[in-house]
């Protein structure tokens, strides 16, 4: 929900290399610091994954066998069955030695194992999460770039004030109207799912079926991300454009075109990279929607599928895995910035 | 001479000084004044500003424009799934109710939850923020740490856990909001309590012997404040869509119209796929309003308080 503004990441760069207690520059020593980081992040999740489901108000069997007749003794049964009855304690340890070996439980309304159900839907999110991704940050730093080549134009206008609305709209919504006119009106796209039920496709005609399924979701996923990336590059690049060195480019004799790409914008990507990866939580939060509007066969809706239960073992495994995927996505984000940022090397 | 200085002496004296409080009030409506001019200058910012009263109003006076009546399913008689007509100017819903009547009650939900969110939100990231930027060493880092787990994790995720487990209602999507966002503020809040501590003046305040509390509450406190108003009127608008994203996932409370629930009715009735367009496009396009709205106003804001960034 937090939206990052250029001029923010900027004063956040500026503060950490001023506050932060220099730490020597080696790389293993950057390495170990990160990853010393981003495991405390990985127990705290562990721990938060627990203690959200046990501790805070409300009985998972009660919410289980909501709208249903029930005796006491059918309630204690279950409630032996989901190993609720033990002390917290015991269950946690259960929890942890059960995490360390790969069960997340058994999930209460496919009666099958969490760990299961979420490797059979992690490729779907993949796959959908990263064309949408690539896309978007091509479109936003295609934009963003060409948007500065005329500032005020009526190029920059326009996008920008298209990036603003599109910023604005709720990504379900856009779904459900891309459903509406292409979807259910003219019949262009497959509605729902990954495939065409029934259809036993292989090769290429398989490929092109998961792209027509695929062209939908992708679509809603872009066009509400892409803004992001291109209005956050055409702020730093409109602080870049104004630096001595840019000047001296162009008193060289530079083209202004140049000048841009080759100068101004490898300096200006820097925040922008840093938002792509700081936004891969929020991308997965998209994936949830858009999944659920297009019931495409992913980690998000087996998410919603989780919640509608509440089936909360189901809920509890996609919420520590969605989390471990993006601690390890932000990790390397951190990594990456080191390489590309020598100033984070050298300082 | 002497007329010069007594002359001097009654002008100090005659009008009695001041006092500390009518002056900083002096300046602040002065400010505010001064404020208001500059704000007036961004076509857009106004624009946006007189939509939102307009909403809040319509919200403030749902009750009076349309009985509450007319959002029972068991006491209206409209068709179901009707055209727009004069009867009904945005069609019905699957469940015989006005379009308008909903798009005019969910108003308030929306912006009551956006709000209320935004400010547990605001008041959590300040909190967290001036704590990280004003203490050092050891207490620092692990606030910072704190800040970063919730930075990372996926907050819409968060969300739907924490209003999945808590009691469903429209407090709980309050809460579970207010406590997955607040770290991006804190961010924000942290790096402008340290360019304010490495002042002079605050040097100036601890060698008098200063409390941590006196400089956070006077020095501090105060100079961060512009900041978190734009970042505010921002997060107002995100916190919106979060709510209708939480609702539309079923999330919210069942009994109460927002525009979120309603895209839920949309597309658990099948409305969507059947083309019935009054219902799909209505909400959306007042989440998108509102929300563009709250965004124009924001930017206007933080263009006043960051000169570099005018003539965007």
């Amino acid at each position: 929900m937090s939206s990052i503004k250029p001029s923010e990441s900027a004063a956040e760069t500026v503060v950490k290399e001023d506050s932060e207690v220099r730490p020597s520059n080696s790389f293993w020593s950057y390495l170990g610091r990160k990853t010393g980081g981003a495991s405390i992040s990985l127990i705290m999740v562990v721990l938060l994954g627990f203690f959200a489901f046990r501790v805070l108000p409300g009985d998972p069997v009660t919410s289980l066998t909501k709208g249903k007749q029930v005796t006491a003794t059918q309630l204690a049964n279950l409630r032996e069955i989901y190993g609720l009855d033990e002390p917290l304690w015991t269950q946690f340890g259960l929890y942890l030695s059960n995490l360390v070996t790969g069960n997340l439980g058994t999930s209460y309304t496919f009666r099958a194992p969490v760990a299961t159900l979420i490797a059979e839907h992690l490729y779907p999110t993949l796959l959908l999460t990263s064309v949408a991704a690539a896309l978007s940050i091509s479109l936003g730093l295609w934009v963003g770039q060409r948007s500065i080549a005329k500032r005020g134009g009526w190029f920059d206008r326009a996008s920008t004030a298209v990036a603003l609305t599109l910023w604005s709209v709720p990504t379900f919504w856009l779904g459900l109207l891309l459903l509406m006119l292409l979807g259910g009106g003219l019949q262009l796209f497959p509605v729902g799912g990954m495939v065409t039920a029934g259809a036993n496709y292989t090769g290429l005609a398989y490929v092109w079926d998961v792209t027509r399924h695929l062209a939908l979701p992708v679509t809603t996923m872009v066009a509400v991300t892409y803004a992001q990336y291109m209005l956050v590059l055409r702020a730093s690049l409109i602080d870049e454009m104004s630096a001595d060195y840019l000047v001296t480019a162009r008193a060289k004799g530079l083209r202004d075109d140049l000048v841009r790409r080759r100068h101004a914008v490898p300096n200006a990507l820097l925040p922008t990279v840093t938002l792509v990866f700081m936004h891969i939580g929020g991308l997965i939060g998209g994936a949830v929607t858009v999944e659920t509007v297009f019931s495409w066969p992913g980690l998000g809706y087996l998410t919603f599928q989780a919640l509608t239960g509440p089936d909360l073992p189901l809920l509890q495994g996609t919420f520590v895995v969605f989390s471990v995927i993006v601690i390890i996505m932000n990790l390397a984000a951190d990594l990456i910035y080191r390489a590309l940022d020598p100033r984070v090397r050298l300082s | 001479m002497t007329t010069v200085e007594s002359d001097t002496v009654t002008q100090l004296s005659a009008p009695r000084p001041p006092s500390l409080r009518t002056t900083t009030r002096a300046r602040r409506s002065e400010r505010f004044v001064d404020g208001w001019h500059s704000f007036r200058q961004s076509k857009s910012g106004v624009a946006g500003l007189a939509f939102l009263l307009l909403v809040v109003l319509g919200a403030c006076f749902a009750p009076w424009l349309a009985h509450e009546s007319l959002l029972d399913v068991t006491l209206v008689d409209n068709d179901l799934n009707e055209p727009p007509s004069w009867e009904n100017p945005l069609g019905t819903d699957p469940l015989g109710r006005s379009v308008l009547v909903m798009l005019l009650w969910g108003s308030r939900i929306s912006l009551l939850v956006g709000v209320a969110a935004t400010i547990m939100c605001m008041f959590l990231g300040t909190l967290i923020g001036i704590l990280a930027g004003h203490f050092t060493g050891w207490r620092s880092a692990i606030v910072m740490r704190f800040i970063d787990f919730f930075l990372v994790l996926p907050s819409l995720v968060l969300a739907i856990v924490l209003s999945t487990v808590l009691q469903r209602g429209m407090w709980t999507i309050i809460i579970a909001l207010g406590v997955t966002s607040w770290a991006g503020t804190a961010r924000l809040v942290r790096a402008q309590t340290l360019t304010i501590e490495a002042r002079s003046y605050i040097e100036r305040s601890i060698a008098l012997g200063a409390s941590h509390r006196h400089i956070i509450s006077r020095h501090v406190l105060p100079g961060v404040m512009p900041f978190i108003m734009a970042s505010t009127t921002l997060t107002v608008g995100s916190a919106i869509i979060a709510e209708s994203t939480l609702s539309f996932l079923g999330l919210g409370d069942p009994s109460q119209v927002s525009w979120g629930s309603m895209l839920k009715l949309s597309l658990d009735s099948g409305a969507a796929t059947a083309g019935y367009w009054w219902f799909v496009l209505p909400p959306g396009l007042a989440i998108v309003a509102v929300v563009l709205a709250f965004t124009l106003v924001g930017r206007t804001i933080e263009t006043m308080i960051n000169p570099t960034l005018r003539a965007r």
